[in-house]
């Protein structure tokens, strides 16, 4: 059995959740979906309509709000009544915070970030990415089960889930969570500070990342925005270098944007920029690095310096 | 207040990687080397926290013998020791085995705060932290972007954790405690030539590491990525290529009018 450990927030299901279940249901075996926190009965309703065997509520009120010691006594638990040969989850913060945490407890440890799972002869096969994208590796899961897989986010698609007509059984497991056993104490969460750019509506996005090189050059990537009649956004290490405001970030820890063209200057796409822009319908990328992940989304590339190729483009499209 | 930072020791970002002849890992044995990124942004927090609160800072690495360049580094920033827990298998180890050898030696002294990078340049699992703290018994927190040391209520910290999509939160709870640290949450400083003289007086403690348990995956395969798409490259002058992509843009993709 493969048990996928669903994710919500204050009783809202965070919808990769389906990618992680579609994932699962490429593996032919049978699914058993947990939902961990405390009145989370709308959440595994939401999940009922999905191809599974079962949904499982694990409810307590010491499971809300979220905290790692809490979900990793309560699943751990979970697992060692259930007995999964996987356990599956999507590769979130959430999961990257008590993930690796459960599966040490139970002597594993989590394959994460997976791209790929094939099965062969009973033989799980997992892809993922290393050296920051560069490559994908193979990896075999060693030792006796159950192995503990997390997805990123994207690689497999929530339309491709097999949803059922009649609703599959919830099943209530009962945990006990000792709520001065945990040790984290959360506050509510919060967002910064009112995101003044929706990026999410611009048709057109050009995108910087480190090869810009310094904040100075910056207006070279603001005409080409200009030129094009769209805004200016970028990855993460521009942002954190305080070049441009947070709010222009795109990716996972960003904004999620699908623009009819996104045009990526000197950004070598991390998997965490990816996932944020990988939608787009149109995606260009400079870069001087051929070998850049970036250019295993682009639909067109220009392998060059982008301080020659970009004043290049301004003048092309007044032409 | 007592700190180990934990530093990985990975091939240089602008390093051409190539995979090796086993077809498993990188070809790395003339490769350059650098602190992974995530781990200097730890460090530089340790040395903040130290900076603002007094204390000592103790970097702990484990590896091969060629990571003392990394500890060498960090001693120049600032760090004040090292432990160097030695061993070639720990090159390409799985999380939980690092995160042992880290423990062996960590668990000798009661240090108040252990920070680790988020994640690591190479494997990329961005666990070995979370399961460092559970083999350790120490609460953890993870993707922080902020440390406050409760100066009302001794021996707790407070700390903001980035969650996804613009979300912060505020989490407390009591020391020792580990902490990954996100990247980007402060201004790196750089060695300066007296910090590198220091750094030649300054205790490095080497500790050897015997563990022959196996890991929970093993790599049979390194490939390039296939593409989901198939790039059209433009190739010219930058003026013939800025023009050959507007076209296409135009008449081709039809994303631009």
């Amino acid at each position: 059995m493969l048990l996928v450990v669903a994710e919500q927030r204050s009783g809202s299901l965070n919808p990769v959740t389906l990618e992680t279940i579609a994932a699962a249901q490429t593996l032919q075996q049978p699914i058993c979906v947990a939902v961990v926190g405390s009145h989370v009965g709308d959440v595994a309703l939401e999940l009922s309509s999905c191809d599974v065997s079962e949904v499982l509520t694990i409810d307590d009120v010491a499971l809300e709000p979220y905290t790692s010691d809490g979900f990793v006594v309560a699943l751990s638990q979970v697992v060692e009544q259930e007995r999964p040969e996987m356990v599956l989850f999507p590769h979130t913060y959430q999961t990257r915070d008590f993930a690796p945490a459960l599966a040490s407890r139970l002597k594993s440890s989590l394959i994460a970030d997976c791209v790929g799972v094939t099965s062969k002869d009973g033989k799980l096969l997992l892809s993922r990415p290393m050296f920051q994208g560069k490559f994908v590796a193979e990896v075999v899961p060693v030792g006796t089960a159950p192995h503990f897989v997390s997805f990123q986010i994207g690689a497999f698609r929530a339309d491709s889930l097999k949803r059922v007509t009649n609703a599959v059984k919830t099943r209530e497991i009962s945990v006990s969570v000792d709520p001065s056993a945990i040790r984290q104490r959360p506050e509510d969460p919060f967002k910064e500070a009112k995101q003044a750019v929706d990026l999410t509506q611009a048709e057109r996005i050009v995108a910087v990342g480190r090869g810009i090189k310094g904040e100075e050059h910056l207006p070279l990537a603001q005409d080409l925005a200009k030129a094009l009649g769209g805004e200016l956004a970028a990855s993460r290490p521009i942002c954190d270098s305080g070049w441009l405001p947070m709010d222009r970030q795109v990716g996972s820890s960003g904004q999620t944007v699908a623009p009819t063209l996104y045009l990526a200057l000197g950004i070598s796409g991390a998997i965490q920029h990816l996932v944020g822009m990988k939608g787009s319908r149109t995606i260009v990328a400079i870069n001087k690095d051929a070998d850049a992940p970036i250019f295993e989304v682009a639909d067109y590339g220009i392998v060059g310096d982008l301080f020659e190729i970009v004043p290049a483009l301004v003048a092309a499209l007044g032409d | 207040m007592k700190i180990a930072v934990c530093v990985k020791q990975v091939v240089a970002r602008d390093w051409p990687l190539r995979v090796d002849e086993s077809a498993t890992w990188v070809r790395d044995s003339d490769a350059s080397f650098e602190m992974n990124e995530p781990d200097a942004y730890a460090l530089e927090e340790a040395l903040r926290l130290k900076e603002k609160h007094g204390g000592e800072v103790v970097v702990c690495s484990a590896g091969p013998g060629r990571l003392r360049q990394v500890i060498r580094e960090a001693l120049a920033r600032g760090a004040d020791r090292a432990i160097h827990v030695e061993d070639d298998v720990l090159a390409t180890a799985d999380a939980s085995l690092v995160a042992r050898a880290l423990s062996s030696s960590l668990r000798k002294e009661n240090f108040d705060l252990v920070l680790t990078g988020l994640q690591s340049d190479d494997q990329g699992f961005g666990q070995t932290g979370v399961v460092l703290a559970e083999q350790m018994g120490l609460p953890h927190a993870t993707i922080v972007m902020e440390v406050d040391v409760d100066e009302v209520e001794q021996g707790r910290i407070r700390v903001k954790r980035e969650l996804e999509a613009g979300w912060f939160q505020w989490m407390s709870m009591a020391t020792p405690a580990l902490l990954t640290i996100q990247s980007g949450i402060n201004q790196l400083r750089y060695a300066t030539l007296r910090g590198i003289m220091a750094a030649k007086k300054k205790e490095v403690r080497t500790e050897s590491f015997n563990d022959v348990s196996e890991a929970s995956y093993r790599i049979v395969g390194l490939h390039a990525p296939e593409k989901s798409k198939k790039t059209h490259f433009v190739e010219g002058t930058p003026a013939e290529s800025a023009a050959t992509l507007v076209r296409l843009l135009r008449e081709e993709a039809r994303a631009l009018r």
